[in-house]
């Protein structure tokens, strides 16, 4: 037992009963409030209607649809290679790496192979668009807690990074630079010591964002213990990538399942973390992105010569049959299911994006959290509006 | 694919027989199909009426503990093609058999879903018929929780509906919206309303910008 005197003591018992005062009047009136659509905290336009008692929220649920574009119908008007122009649009902060599990479905049923460099430069690519990806939401997560510094240097940071992107493919934030068979072209001259003098960079922007965030007292406050999701539950929602790590699940589709990438040619580390906190994702987030610029530097390293494009017809028809690829996005898992009749086009394409699974778990999590949490947890699940949407 | 060596490829097609053997046993004549892609995936049809208890066997006896995703097919080819008809001419005729894909089956729409083990990393995809009259199945959310929105969004695209669902609203469409725009014979409008410039040319070329086109090398439509 505390030991306590008596005027500690008699203050104490007055300020906790002045507490359950308040939380007597408060319980007696319950509050909807309406986050959102046009929150800065929901990356683009959800909506969040909360039930509150007091600053509690005891119901809440997310509603989208805001930004639905119908892609699943448009593919099937589309022939395969303007398909990935659309796809692009999903996760638009990490747009190459839509582009490739839709390409891998398509040459694995017409039983094509990148040439290995492609392979490479296709894995290189994915790997910037993640570090783009993250980048922001590293600073981003800070500013949501109101911190204004990280988000400047994330932008700052960021736009080497997508300067490097724009230099490979032409596009900064739609790249459509994948094809079926391999790639539009070769990178260009200089880009590999380009490259490598940003991923430097980009690992002393990590290093910063460590020691401006990770062990600031306020963060850890804002973000240790909140919004914890167990992994039977975050198995079972579909949670993926990073958020799926957080909740201690060592599981990484870039390790754990074949595919014809490079990512096996590089030597790193899958990072997980056992507490299922805001806190665990964002840490995963800032290690991923440590370990995508040394996937990178590595890659650069051992490229291989040779074209980088495979032999394929013309006018590309593909073999009927059905086919799911999935990659591990800087969002999570990002899949698609892809049925062919043997057509120009798919005839049905299902895509499964990762945030869409990653925030139907929010009506679970935000039980009995406070307001200012809500954007916590929303802003550590990080998702993408276009992704939920597609 | 040829990254695998061919002993590791050999060792996942027998883990996977040993998925459908196993979900064989435990559901009896309630699987009615499988297919197995060499180094692949495997794919298992189920009855109608064994959707839930499909769900209930792959997680609780194969082990899958990771919701991936859940939809729906339609497999009628679309009555509009790819809506790059002349719309001066009569429309072109159309085949409207209906033929299904792996794992075949007997009706127009099949319900499609995919789990997958978070310890040994394999994945199994899922199909069921779902016949018109009831067109519905069981809800997968007592078996898992993830599966409400994906159910949701089946719903309001194709309009089946699922038993014991809670909450079967509108996820993406407007409320009251009429129709379910993933059926095959919904038409994509705006390639109604307009003929697609893309493909159609809707007006004859002018002379002087013809014989441009003509010297330049043909555009491939599809790049």
């Amino acid at each position: 037992m505390t030991l306590m005197s008596d005027r500690n003591q008699l203050a104490y018992i007055a300020a906790q009963a002045a507490d359950s005062r308040v939380n007597v009047e408060i319980e007696t009136e319950g509050m909807t409030l309406n986050i959102g659509p046009q929150h800065p905290a929901t990356h683009g336009t959800l909506r969040i209607v909360a039930r509150l008692d007091g600053e509690q929220v005891v119901w809440a649920e997310p509603v989208c649809g805001y930004m639905h574009r119908g892609y699943e119908k448009l593919t099937e008007v589309r022939s395969f290679p303007q398909v990935t122009t659309l796809i692009n649009r999903i996760d638009w902060l990490g747009s190459f790496a839509n582009e490739v599990p839709f390409i891998l479905a398509a040459e694995q049923l017409m039983e094509v192979e990148a040439p290995p460099r492609a392979q490479y430069i296709r894995t290189i690519l994915f790997e910037l668009s993640r570090i783009s990806n993250i980048a922001l939401f590293l600073g981003d997560m800070a500013a949501q807690l109101g911190a204004v510094t990280p988000v400047f240097y994330a932008f700052r940071d960021r736009e080497y990074v997508l300067n490097l992107i724009e230099g490979a493919t032409g596009g900064r934030f739609h790249p459509n630079f994948d094809r079926i068979g391999g790639l539009k072209d070769d990178l260009p001259a200089g880009w590999i010591d380009e490259t490598k003098a940003v991923m430097k960079k980009m690992r002393n922007f990590c290093d910063e964002m460590e020691t401006l965030l990770v062990g600031n007292e306020i963060f850890q406050h804002r973000t240790r213990g909140i919004g914890i999701i167990p992994a039977a539950v975050a198995l079972q929602y579909g949670l993926s990538g990073a958020n799926l790590r957080a909740s201690g699940v060592d599981w990484d589709l870039r390790r754990d399942q074949p595919s014809p990438m490079a990512w096996n040619k590089a030597d790193w580390k899958v990072w997980t973390h056992p507490d299922g906190d805001s806190f665990a994702r964002y840490w995963v987030r800032l290690q991923e992105t440590r370990e995508s610029t040394r996937i990178v530097d590595q890659l650069l390293d051992s490229l291989p010569a040779g074209s980088v494009m495979a032999k394929v017809p013309r006018i590309i028809k593909v073999p009927e049959g059905e086919a799911w690829v999935s990659t591990e996005n800087p969002l999570g898992e990002m899949g698609y299911y892809v049925v062919s009749k043997g057509d120009t086009g798919p005839f049905r394409v299902k895509i499964r994006s990762a945030s869409f699974n990653n925030v139907s778990i929010s009506s679970w999590v935000l039980r009995g959290v406070y307001v200012p949490d809500v954007i916590t947890i929303l802003s550590s699940l990080y998702f993408i509006l276009g992704d939920i949407d597609r | 694919m040829t990254q695998l060596s061919s002993t590791a490829e050999t060792a996942t097609d027998s883990a996977r027989e040993a998925l459908v053997a196993r979900l064989t046993e435990v559901l009896g004549d309630a699987v009615v199909g499988s297919y197995i892609k060499p180094g692949l995936d495997v794919w298992v049809r189920v009855r109608t009426d064994a959707w839930r208890a499909a769900g209930h066997a792959v997680r609780s006896h194969l082990g899958m503990d990771y919701f991936d995703f859940l939809s729906m097919i339609d497999w009628l080819p679309s009555p509009f093609g790819k809506g790059e008809d002349d719309p001066t001419e009569p429309p072109p005729e159309r085949s409207t058999e209906v033929v299904q894909g792996y794992t075949g089956g007997d009706t127009r729409f099949q319900m499609l879903a995919r789990v997958m083990s978070s310890s040994s990393h394999l994945g199994i995809t899922l199909k069921a018929d779902v016949p018109d009259e009831p067109f519905a199945v069981d809800s997968w959310i007592p078996v898992y929780a993830g599966a409400n929105w994906h159910e949701r969004e089946a719903h309001e695209m194709f309009g089946v509906s699922f038993v014991d669902h809670p909450d079967l609203r509108n996820l993406y469409l407007p409320t009251g919206f009429e129709g379910h725009p993933l059926r095959k014979d919904f038409p994509l409008l705006a390639r109604m309303v307009k003929p697609w410039p893309g493909i159609v040319d809707v007006e004859p070329i002018p002379a002087e910008f013809d014989q441009d086109a003509a010297e330049e090398p043909a555009e491939e439509a599809s790049t």
